[in-house]
């Protein structure tokens, strides 16, 4: 843990501070149908003609209902959409390498996964996509999965900045405006970044080499084929977007996906760009800005507390290879690439899972026991730290609705949030938003457990074997979609659990929310009385914390002593091998 | 019914409205400016030498030869398949890799002259997360150097002298680790053999 790696921690925070204020001011604009933006001149007409040809009227405002309806829909369209481009991928053009077409389960776990922004990879991008399928398939839910989350979070805060209203907003007007106020542009100046760095953004077919020791004539030696393609557009919204699917198997550890130190750098820095800017925005929108970096000051801080540990757990090492002769100062660097090192490596697995986004620079499977116990506990927090773009603050919220109430139920006193009441209406929807992934995760881990389909996708046995299976479950249902990779998932039973997984972890999640959001925002704004429970500064922000805690520990410790937690007492305490 | 068969319509235009958009304008457009401003970069930074495509500046490759430098284990198919990237994903408690380390380590002390019990640089004997890793550590080159050196009867100092030149530091002073491209830092070997004779 070297002086270095402190200051370029400090660098991440602070430049992620200092664009929380005009990104959340941004997203006001963005988010009002009448709102006015820089972007005006360029993207007025193209938003007006997709109303025009869509039949929507952007000031219409919908209620819950017709705001969950046109969700739902919209997401299912998506979803055929790319089921059928990648049973079809044979038939379509862009495919230099003549891939097949996808078999039915894959089809379908991959759909569901890019329609739910998991990214979830069953498949390795450089053997199984066409260009086609990378650019259309999968590069459309990039976008609108990431509107849709965010979209719902606006609809949350809507709820309880509103009183005594029926309507949310026009959920196609947020969607477009969404797309081409904030995550178009935004994607188009970081691809051209990336490409900079040495990101590649081509159609060309895959290039053969003639390695130098090939070319001096040593024998064994093959040529290199060399995976090409449409790169920078796919990755640059794939961070923006929290959706984190790589174009390549290795994701961002690919040399073309993620070429350099500063390359990486600002990719972590674009997966927490829009969902730190969503807490000034609910600060914003409920007129309560200490509210807002109260959230900002929580998440912050168990964001810090995550990275420390896996920092700490990395640069530690592993014992066993240390006797072994491997030197002890370097860390754990199997699965981890040199030019991120340890450091960035632990950083880039806190961000990834903090958010839902997924991406990685380096294996998770091959962390130490508490370095990978880092990123699964992340996960099964909810991603609620700073959380994917929308349902890292939904999240967020559910919790705060939880955390009031817990509060409420101490004092005796009925809880609110924010003058709105919190009833047993809003407490049932919020718990039911908790339990919807509790039950997927351990239902489907616990299923695998005992299954022999289960059991034939682990790459490790022992306890990291278990923690393959908890990882993967885990990762789906929370919309992650980052892996212990060495799960051998493209399996029909795999493919098809792990599918629904992602959908009950998406949909029965975010559709409770909605209700919720109608509900509040008919309520009237109690003003503030002396007697109400602040939501800023330290009372608060410890509830919180220990909300957010105690609900995750509780629900998953039996299922993580289980994996990482035994697997770290076998490293460090005895010489068993699996 | 009609309000479900208009929202409907309405999710199917907007569906394929946007996909232009993101999926057809967008990677255009990002590919135009691309092939424009970056080509070299948006075409892969390959290496080409007497005509031929040798790789990719990015890339890694295999060397064996104890003439050139050897890049860091590879998990990515046989080794640096640029086709199949990936690590090994074994765990910390795994037999294969505790057993796959071991050979390694042996190997590298063999192969460097090192005693038997010298610590050997992590980087130098664990598979990378890529398989495609194209750097390994100052410190694992610097204990190539006299392999190196002695394998093309150089000067032990004039290796270094090379492998300092091709050092890459932290991005501006800060970001990231110090690093040897592996394939650079061996062509340029190879230039200096040619110069020399």
């Amino acid at each position: 843990m070297d002086i270095f790696g402190w200051i370029q921690l400090a660098l991440f925070l602070g430049l992620l501070l200092a664009l929380t204020k005009p990104m959340g001011l941004y997203l006001v604009r963005v988010l009002d149908a009448q709102g006015a933006t820089f972007l005006d001149p360029a993207m007025k007409p193209a938003e007006r003609f997709i109303y025009r040809v869509c039949g929507v009227d952007p000031v219409h405002e919908q209620d819950w209902r017709q705001y969950a309806l046109s969700i739902a829909l919209f997401s299912l369209v998506g979803m055929l959409f790319t089921y059928a481009i990648l049973r079809l991928q044979s038939f379509l053009p862009l495919n230099p390498r003549q891939f097949g077409s996808l078999n039915p389960d894959l089809s379908f776990n991959t759909a569901a996964s890019f329609t739910t922004n998991t990214n979830w990879q069953s498949y390795a991008g450089e053997t199984t996509m066409s260009y086609f399928s990378q650019m259309v398939a999968l590069t459309l839910h990039n976008f609108t999965s990431a509107a849709v989350g965010i979209a719902v979070a606006a609809v949350l805060v809507r709820g309880v900045a509103r009183q005594g209203m029926q309507t949310l907003g026009n959920f196609w007007a947020d969607i477009v405006r969404l797309t081409l106020y904030l995550l178009l542009p935004l994607s188009l100046v970081f691809a051209l970044f990336l490409v900079s760095q040495g990101m590649l953004q081509n159609f060309q077919n895959y290039i053969t080499a003639t390695p130098v020791e090939m070319k001096a004539g040593v024998d064994g030696v093959a040529p290199q084929i060399i995976a090409q393609g449409p790169m920078a557009s796919q990755v640059a919204i794939k961070m923006i977007g929290t959706n984190g699917g790589g174009f390549t198997n290795a994701n961002a550890a690919h040399p073309y996906e993620n070429p350099t130190p500063l390359s990486n750098f600002l990719q972590m820095l674009s997966i927490f760009l829009i969902p730190s800017g969503l807490t000034y925005y609910l600060g914003r929108m409920v007129g309560n800005q200490r509210h807002g970096w109260t959230v900002w000051a929580v998440m912050a801080l168990v964001f810090l507390a995550g990275v420390t540990l896996c920092w700490w757990a990395e640069s530690a090492g592993n014992p066993r290879l240390a006797a072994l002769g491997v030197d002890a100062a370097d860390g754990n660097m199997e699965g981890k690439e040199l030019r991120f090192g340890i450091f960035n490596s632990a950083l880039f697995a806190t961000v990834t899972t903090d958010a839902s986004c997924g991406a990685v620079n380096a294996m998770h499977d091959s962390f130490t026991p508490l370095g990978g116990l880092v990123p699964l506990v992340n996960i099964e927090l909810g991603e609620i730290i700073f959380g994917g773009v929308g349902s890292g603050l939904y999240g967020m919220m559910v919790f705060i609705i939880l955390t009031v109430f817990l509060a409420g139920l101490m004092v005796g006193r009925t809880p609110e949030y924010l003058g709105k009441k919190v009833e047993s209406g809003e407490v049932k929807l919020a718990v039911l938003f908790v339990m919807a992934a509790v039950l997927s995760v351990l239902g489907f881990t616990g299923w695998a457990c005992v299954s022999a389909w289960g059991q034939a996708g682990l790459a490790n046995a022992g306890p990291h074997g278990f923690s393959e299976m908890l990882y993967a479950y885990s990762s789906c249902a929370g919309n992650n979609g980052s892996a212990f990779a060495g799960l051998s998932a493209n399996t029909p039973w795999y493919n098809t659990t792990l599918g629904f997984a992602t959908l009950v972890g998406r949909f029965l999640m975010l559709l409770p929310l909605l209700p919720l959001a109608g509900s509040l925002a008919r309520k009237k704004i109690v003003p503030a009385s002396g007697g109400s429970f602040p939501v800023h500064g330290v009372t608060f922000a410890v509830l919180l914390v220990a909300t957010v805690l105690i609900v995750g520990a509780l629900t998953f410790f039996p299922a993580l002593a289980l994996g990482p937690i035994v697997e770290h007492f076998i490293m460090t305490g005895s010489s068993a091998l699996y | 019914m009609n309000n479900l068969a208009r929202e409907l319509k309405t999710a199917i235009i907007a569906t394929l409205v946007l996909a232009v958009v993101v999926c057809g304008v967008y990677p255009l457009a990002v590919l135009a400016v691309a092939q424009g401003f970056f080509p070299r970069q948006a075409n892969g930074s390959l290496v080409i030498g007497g005509g031929t495509i040798i790789g990719s500046s990015l890339l890694g490759q295999p060397f064996t030869e104890s003439r050139y430098f050897h890049p860091r284990p590879s998990a990515a198919g046989a080794g640096y398949d640029a086709t199949a990237s990936g690590g090994s994903n074994l765990g910390p408690t795994s037999r294969k890799l505790v057993e796959t380390v071991q050979a390694r380590v042996a190997q590298y002390r063999t192969e460097n002259g090192l005693a038997a019990d010298a610590t050997v640089p992590a980087d130098a004997v664990t598979a990378s997360a890529s398989g495609l890793d194209p750097d390994i550590s100052v410190k694992n080159a610097l204990i190539q150097a006299a392999r190196v050196a002695k394998a093309r009867g150089w000067e032990k100092s004039a290796v270094e002298k090379l492998l300092r030149q091709h050092t890459q530091g932290r991005t501006l002073g800060l970001l990231g680790e110090p690093r040897i491209n592996v394939l650079q830092l061996n062509l340029a070997l190879d230039a200096g053999a040619k110069d020399a004779h």
